[in-house]
């Protein structure tokens, strides 16, 4: 959201003490403004209503309230639904709300477009236009019509949270913080392709479950679905997640999209075998939704089964995700805003 | 909540060096000359750091035979680190991590492509013997953006292709590079082709390459991260 004045919404509760402190205003009114910002998920400065009326204005002269509702949504026939929220004034975001019988879950998105250029990814072929603020990452949840009906968090939308790691922090702080979201932990899962320094970093200071992409057990093979391979490979990735004690409630989990010949051998199982032994993990199969242009296809059913079947057998955890919101492009892989951005001239 | 790019800092273990020198190879886009601590395969990165700021990746652009290291970047108006970096003066101190990295080099038959300062992994290739049997092709917005152009067209003569999407002038093919692959009548699905450059331009090429029937597994891309 570019705007003259800072936005308010995604302040940890310190910096709203600070800003209250700056503004002269009463100690408790840092505490209100926090309040009224991840309790009461109020939309406009003016509606903080325990807050003085200069206090109010005060607030108003120096800063938004950062927050905007969807801008457009589209439902699948399978009842997800896939929301377009506005960062700036010519860039969008994504985000899928997947309603299932227990659960409802919010893929999120951390940045407009991608670096990474993964082969299978619809979001990379946008290129990366910019990262989105930690009030930007959270308004996709604040904002959401079904928000009281969430019960879990993917940082699984569009762009590598790691590569935004201060704002996907921040996001964090204020969802697990009792002053904030006040949601578990347990409940929110960050994915991402294994930057190794900011995948410590992330170890170190969130107690979030961990996923990441790994689609082959082969450094040749996966440096050709995944260029981050080159600069740190999976093997690397692995061994750093070895020196953390991962024993306690943390999940770690690792995304495996199935490519038709390509990582769905029997050799891969060996692979897989071989690269987590001794991890304390789980194996996510995830089918390949196509993308235009991909000489991809995705592995059979029948194939997606029995490497699963396999896997267990070796003593990994498998599932198979569910495909959800394919008809609305809102599966895994396909979130995409590339038609709606202005694209700068490239430097090619 | 410590600071992410402590811990980032102390991960890639980066030990302070001397700037030996400094090229302006263009406008806002230096070349920088550093001590050489350690030796390095062609196409490897190192992290590059000042005064506590993130560290991002650099190739390396001088060849593995060279007493230095040679890193080639561009100012990015909002960044934090490159207008610092444009600064410098020879004696000034910088952090800079060991090398690393998997997008190298070799003696097979390939074609590299570059965009911008994605050059600058070819010219230590080059310079480590291996460009003997490749085709270079590298994208500009202008005349001046094909940085060691005297260097590349020294070694490699007709297989050097500049594509400069803005401007025009003589040896220059007048349009994106990805219009050069485009016209390309045939390209050889036997060969490798090595990607170097921002995540637009990786994305774009590799997939022009794909529609005309390069397998993907010899498709090697560097993305700037």
């Amino acid at each position: 959201m570019e705007q003259q004045k800072p936005a308010l919404f995604g302040k940890t509760a310190a910096e709203i003490r600070e800003i209250a402190a700056q503004l002269g205003l009463p100690a408790f009114a840092s505490g209100q403004i926090v309040d009224w910002l991840y309790n009461k998920h109020v939309d406009s400065i003016d509606k903080m209503s325990n807050l003085s009326r200069q206090a109010r204005a005060l607030l108003s002269e120096h800063f938004v309230l950062g927050k905007s509702a969807p801008t457009s949504v589209q439902v699948s026939a399978d009842g997800t639904k896939k929301y377009l929220y506005r960062s700036g004034t010519n860039r969008f975001v994504e985000a899928a709300y997947i309603p299932d019988e227990d659960r409802a879950t919010l893929c999120v998105s951390s940045q407009v477009g991608c670096k990474m250029g993964c082969l299978f990814c619809m979001t990379g072929k946008q290129g990366f236009q910019s990262q989105l603020s930690a009030g930007e990452i959270l308004n996709q949840i604040s904002s959401l019509p079904e928000r009281d009906k969430l019960t879990n968090i993917v940082y699984m939308g569009m762009g590598e949270p790691l590569d935004n790691l201060e704002e996907v922090m921040r996001s964090l702080e204020i969802l697990t913080a009792e002053w904030g979201f006040g949601m578990s932990p347990r409940r929110i899962t960050v994915s991402t392709i294994g930057m190794i320094p900011a995948m410590k970093h992330f170890i170190e200071h969130s107690e979030c479950h961990l996923a990441i992409s790994l689609h082959s057990p082969f450094h040749d093979e996966r440096r050709k679905l995944m260029p981050i391979e080159n600069v740190y490979p999976a093997e690397e990735v692995i061994e750093v997640l070895r020196t953390f004690d991962l024993s306690r409630q943390r999940r770690i989990s690792f995304e495996y999209i199935m490519f038709k010949d390509l990582n769905d051998t029997p050799r891969h199982v060996k692979g897989l075998t071989k690269l987590l032994n001794g991890l304390r993990c789980r194996i996510n199969l995830i089918r390949f939704h196509p993308i235009p242009d991909t000489p991809l296809e995705s592995s059979t059913e029948q194939t997606i089964q029995l490497f699963r079947e396999a896997l267990v057998k070796k003593g990994i955890r498998t599932t198979v995700r569910a495909s959800r919101g394919q008809d609305i492009f809102a599966a895994c892989g396909l979130l995409s805003t590339k038609e709606l951005v202005k694209v700068q001239a490239p430097d090619f | 909540m410590d600071n992410g790019l402590t811990t980032f800092l102390k991960n890639l273990r980066l030990e302070t060096v001397t700037l030996e020198g400094k090229i302006e190879l263009g406008k806002d886009v230096y070349v920088i000359r550093l001590a050489r601590r350690q030796s390095f395969l062609p196409g490897q990165v190192v992290g590059l750091s000042l005064g506590g700021l993130p560290p991002r990746l650099y190739s390396i652009a001088s060849g593995p035979d060279d007493p230095y290291i040679e890193l080639l970047f561009n100012i990015k108006p909002d960044g934090l680190l490159t207008p610092r970096l444009a600064s410098l003066k020879p004696g000034d101190a910088l952090s800079v991590s060991a090398p690393f990295g998997a997008f190298l080099g070799d003696q097979k038959p390939a074609w590299w492509i570059a965009a911008g300062t994605g050059i600058a992994p070819y010219r230590a290739m080059m310079r480590a013997g291996l460009g003997h049997n490749k085709m270079l092709i590298h994208g500009g917005r202008t005349a001046d953006s094909f940085y060691f152009e005297n260097e590349m067209l020294s070694a490699f003569g007709e297989r050097y292709v500049r594509c400069c999407s803005q401007e025009s002038g003589p040896g220059l093919y007048s349009g994106r590079l990805t219009s050069w692959l485009k016209e390309q009548p045939q390209i050889d699905p036997t060969l490798l082709y090595y990607l170097c450059g921002s995540a637009e331009m990786v994305v774009e090429v590799r997939d022009i390459l794909i529609s005309k029937g390069v397998p993907i597994e010899h498709v090697m891309s560097e993305i700037y991260f």
